[in-house]
């Protein structure tokens, strides 16, 4: 089942940001945007949510009755906030079973009390596992240490397991390679493009 | 009834059940004024609910009437406002244009002085069974609307493009706690003054935010600080024959200073991102 089909789209905020894309997710699939910095992927994504940037060109069709989550490169603002890691979780709906060992074990102390790279795999976690049929995460293994950028292939390979499609955005070759089907790559448009 | 029952009731326990039903609810909105980063409402709201009572009073209306109408009204529009004029001041001009209103009021209508000085110092001794109500279903209101949309306010806060992603509706969340913050603020003054309100909801929840263990935690502890700081202030402001809003200023003004002990070990500061340099965009 075709859950998200993008047909040479063209997005951006105030101008075109890239060239024309396409590709199309189903059921179990991940599939990755790569591209140099600023060649407007997050763009795309947000695009695709709806979250601001504008299409310029082309088509996106997302399958009305999915269930889309989405992951910024925006860290939740918890410093100062009474929130616990199991209340976090709580919020999207997403289930504990499954994490990594050392995390489940801080699920009940408060977030600005745990290291980044601990409240960073909780946050994503948190939409990763959240009901969803789609997800959208921009640059996931951003602010991750060494054990959590490990496991995160084999997280989102699970989740794909279970039906999730999955775009990511990733300028990490060697992370995309381990975990998705496909890459789609996103070219920045050139000035001369852009007149 | 005997007489000195009723006058018991009228004179005490009234008011004061009034003002302990009030508290909690302050503190707890407070909570989510907080999270919002909008306690400079509590201030707004407090004091354009006072012009608008002063001014039901000056048209022989009840006070308590006028206030509503007023602190509804800025609800309303309030979207509107911060629209046309960005950069988070609406609330500080209207609370600017609210105290100005307030003492023009008091100082050109004759019969409104009393209860202008009511509402800036607040007061003990008089709560209308109407005061007693408005309170109580105040406190059901706003428990039985975080009930419903408690978690959405904080997923708002937190991760506002997973909350648009989900086609979860904005409008109970923008509507619902404008109007309730701007219905129990409105009530509260004519009771327990417009600072005394602003410090109800502004103390306790800054302090639990930086102390309690969890969100959970802090709703059960915002409530009962509150409740607890002003039974105190109401023994003391009766005992001393003080005005009762200062004293409760007071009062809570001296319990978090005693908790700055307190002080919670966060983790990596450095590392984490502030909650109150990131404003909410819902």
């Amino acid at each position: 089942m075709t859950l998200l089909h993008v047909e040479r789209a063209v997005t951006g905020w105030r101008r075109p940001a890239h060239r024309p894309v396409c590709f199309t997710i189903g059921r179990g699939e991940i599939v990755a945007l790569i591209g140099p910095n600023g060649a407007g992927k997050s763009t795309l994504l947000n695009a695709l949510t709806g979250n601001g940037a504008r299409l310029f060109s082309g088509h996106i069709h997302l399958t009305p009755e999915a269930r889309v989550g989405v992951q910024t490169q925006h860290q939740p603002p918890v410093a100062g906030l009474p929130l616990t890691g199991s209340e976090l979780l709580a919020l999207t709906e997403a289930r504990p079973d499954g994490l990594p060992q050392g995390l489940s074990a801080c699920l009940a102390q408060r977030l600005d009390a745990l290291s980044g790279g601990q409240r960073q795999y909780l946050a994503l976690w948190s939409i990763l596992h959240s009901p969803a049929d789609l997800l959208l995460l921009d640059e996931p293994g951003n602010h991750l240490d060494r054990t959590g950028l490990a496991s995160l292939p084999a997280a989102l390979r699970t989740r794909a397991r279970q039906g999730v499609g999955i775009v990511l955005v990733s300028h990490d070759a060697r992370f995309t390679q381990a975990c998705a089907d496909r890459a789609v790559e996103v070219e920045p448009l050139e000035t001369d493009d852009a007149n | 009834m005997p007489i000195e029952w009723s006058l018991q009731l009228e004179l005490f326990w009234r008011p004061a059940l009034t003002g302990a039903l009030l508290a909690a609810t302050l503190a707890l909105l407070g909570l989510y004024l907080r999270l919002r980063r909008e306690y400079w409402a509590a201030l707004a709201y407090g004091q354009i609910g006072a012009a608008g009572a002063l001014g039901a009073m000056a048209l022989g209306a009840l006070p308590i009437f006028g206030g509503l109408a007023a602190s509804f009204a800025v609800a309303g529009i309030k979207h509107r406002l911060e629209d046309r004029l960005p950069g988070a001041g609406v609330f500080p001009l209207l609370f600017v244009l609210g105290w100005s209103a307030s003492l023009l009021l008091t100082a050109n209508l004759p019969g409104v002085e009393r209860l202008g000085q009511a509402l800036f110092e607040g007061q003990l001794y008089f709560a209308s069974p109407q005061a007693l109500g408005g309170a109580a279903a105040a406190l059901v209101a706003l428990t039985a609307f975080l009930r419903w949309q408690g978690k959405r306010l904080l997923l708002a806060s937190l991760n506002p493009e997973h909350f648009h992603a989900r086609k979860l509706p904005a409008w109970p969340i923008r509507i619902g706690i404008d109007m309730l913050a701007s219905a129990v603020l409105a009530l509260a003054v004519t009771s327990l003054g417009v600072m005394g309100a602003f410090a109800l909801v502004f103390i306790p929840a800054w302090r639990v935010f930086a102390l309690a263990p969890s969100w959970r935690a802090a709703r059960i502890a915002a409530p009962l600080a509150a409740l607890f700081a002003y039974l105190l202030a109401f023994a003391a402001a009766l005992f001393f024959d003080q005005p009762f809003g200062p004293v409760l200023a007071l009062v809570l003004g001296l319990l978090a200073l005693c908790t700055t002990s307190m002080g919670r070990k966060a983790g990596n500061d450095a590392e984490n991102v502030s909650f109150q340099q990131n404003p909410p965009r819902l």
